[in-house]
């Protein structure tokens, strides 16, 4: 397992070392945005890969309170978690982007404002499973998890109406993307999956890892004599 | 013992409770003069400004001050174990639930209605649109803070520091919510759009919700 | 130009933190079970 992990690992640099290089050389610079516009090829994997992470929580909260199987509890956790450091990352640069390009740091867009109230949740999210005890956690943050997903459509519904309701800089959404840009992208968002995936593989068996020290103090603690440790 | 019968019980016992103590309407109305005192220092506005951001105001001197009232929901039956009794009694989960949420929705109603006539008074406001489609947009907001809330109380009060918890959790879930409620607001008072799209998602938004609650609440109160 | 930089070094910042935070949790791990080990 150990030696598939290194493999995959080799991989995965040898993979995000190739997107690099088509993003920043390869791909053909975009006309009016400039060198600039190739931040898209970080920022738009990003944005997927953290939405493709929040749909594997709510998949795996819902496995937990059916089964109630300590993995799916597990998988919640390490895809939630992660979900908010690629979410983060999409946060980020979106405002990198949009600084030399429509002349502001944020706009209360759609897209802008939905990821943020996203990346919200899961923050709570991720608070409450740190704040709770060890016993009901995962139940707590599997009702939070589906919660937050019922939420999302309204999120999205009423940022949409609220906007639509008031004037915006206009976004330069539309027109079609050159056939080469989409392959950059693409070969980008695997090499950002995969890395997901690696980051998401040692994060779970340090959760598996975290679960079993818990459960070997929790042991411990029986076995010994009060007071005396 | 019909879901009814225990609904009643246990609300009667609450508002009869914060009838005797008045605690928590007392704290609530206060905090919310606060927040009206300290915002009116921080804009200075005159009568049309005002009534572009008096909607925002109120929902938020409301959500902060309805945040007092939601902790002290289930925090109340924690002293002599009463919140276990629930646990290992018979009575369905949900009315336990129907009674604390229509609770809380009886006193942050008490509060919005007292605490109209100041924002009135101190801002003075005079809506242009037809003032009787606050009264919807009162009854669905409210309960949409209100069905969460008494929710997420339940949630917080299982964790480390309580207090802090619930507007953590309550907030983010409630954004749609408040949007909603407070751009509704806005357009009746500048009279300049219609509410009615308004009105509907936060009906969805109710309906989605309290049937969530119903379905998750036992899972909750017998999570171990 | 620099912005492009910006988001790409703000990118590999933010993941080189986050696995940094894993490798000092899994440390941390380590030496608890080191610990049991030894009261054992």
């Amino acid at each position: 397992m150990k030696r598939i992990f290194t493999v995959f690992a080799l991989l995965t640099g040898l993979l995000l070392s190739y997107a690099l290089y088509q993003a920043l050389i390869v791909a053909p610079t975009e006309k009016t945005m400039g060198d600039v516009q190739r931040i898209f090829y970080y920022h738009v994997p990003s944005a997927w890969t953290a939405f493709l992470l929040f749909t594997i929580n709510f998949v795996a909260s819902v496995v937990y309170l059916i089964r109630r199987s300590s993995a799916a509890d597990a998988l919640a956790v390490v895809s939630a978690e992660v979900g908010v450091v690629f979410c983060t990352v999409v946060l980020v640069t979106g405002p990198l982007w949009a600084r030399p390009v429509w002349g502001i740091w944020w706009t209360w867009d759609v897209r802008l404002t939905s990821t943020l109230v996203l990346w919200l949740i899961y923050v709570s999210y991720l608070m409450l499973r740190r704040f709770s005890a060890s016993g009901e956690t995962p139940v707590l943050a599997a009702a939070l998890a589906i919660f937050g997903a019922l939420d999302v459509p309204l999120v999205y519904f009423s940022i949409w109406i609220f906007r639509t309701q008031h004037p915006q800089p206009v976004i330069g959404g539309g027109g079609s993307i050159d056939p080469r840009m989409w392959h950059v992208l693409l070969i980008n968002w695997a090499a950002f999956l995969c890395f997901a995936l690696l980051i998401c593989w040692s994060r779970y068996r340090l959760e598996v890892l975290k679960r079993e020290v818990e459960e070997m103090q929790a042991l411990e603690a029986l076995l010994q004599p009060r007071g005396s440790r | 013992m019909t879901l009814s019968t225990i609904t009643r019980a246990t609300l009667m016992k609450d508002l009869r409770l914060e009838w005797r103590s008045k605690d928590a309407i007392n704290a609530m109305l206060f905090f919310a003069l606060l927040v009206v005192v300290v915002f009116s220092f921080s804009f200075d506005p005159n009568a049309e400004e005002s009534r572009q951001i008096a909607g925002g105001l109120v929902w938020v001197a409301f959500l902060f001050a309805a945040v007092v009232a939601l902790n002290q929901t289930w925090a109340r039956e924690l002293r002599n174990q009463v919140l276990d009794a629930y646990r290992v009694s018979p009575a369905p989960a949900n009315s336990l639930f129907l009674a604390k949420a229509i609770g809380n929705f009886v006193f942050v109603g008490v509060l919005e209605a007292l605490m109209t006539p100041l924002f009135i008074v101190f801002y003075q406001l005079r809506a242009v649109g037809p003032v009787w489609q606050l009264v919807p947009v009162a009854v669905l907001g409210t309960w949409a803070l209100v069905v969460n809330g008494t929710f997420f109380a339940a949630v917080s009060i299982r964790t480390r520091s309580r207090e802090i918890m619930l507007p953590l959790l309550l907030f983010p879930i409630s954004i749609p919510a408040i949007i909603a409620m407070v751009n509704a607001t806005t357009a009746i008072l500048t009279g300049e759009l219609s509410i009615r799209v308004w009105i509907v998602l936060l009906a969805t938004y109710d309906v989605v919700f309290t049937i969530a609650c119903l379905l998750f609440f036992e899972m909750v109160l017998h999570a171990e | 130009m620099n912005f492009l930089y910006a988001a790409y070094a703000a990118t590999w910042i933010i993941h080189i933190s986050y696995l940094a935070t894993l490798l000092l949790r899994y440390r941390r791990l380590r030496k608890q079970i080191e610990e049991l080990r030894r009261s054992q």
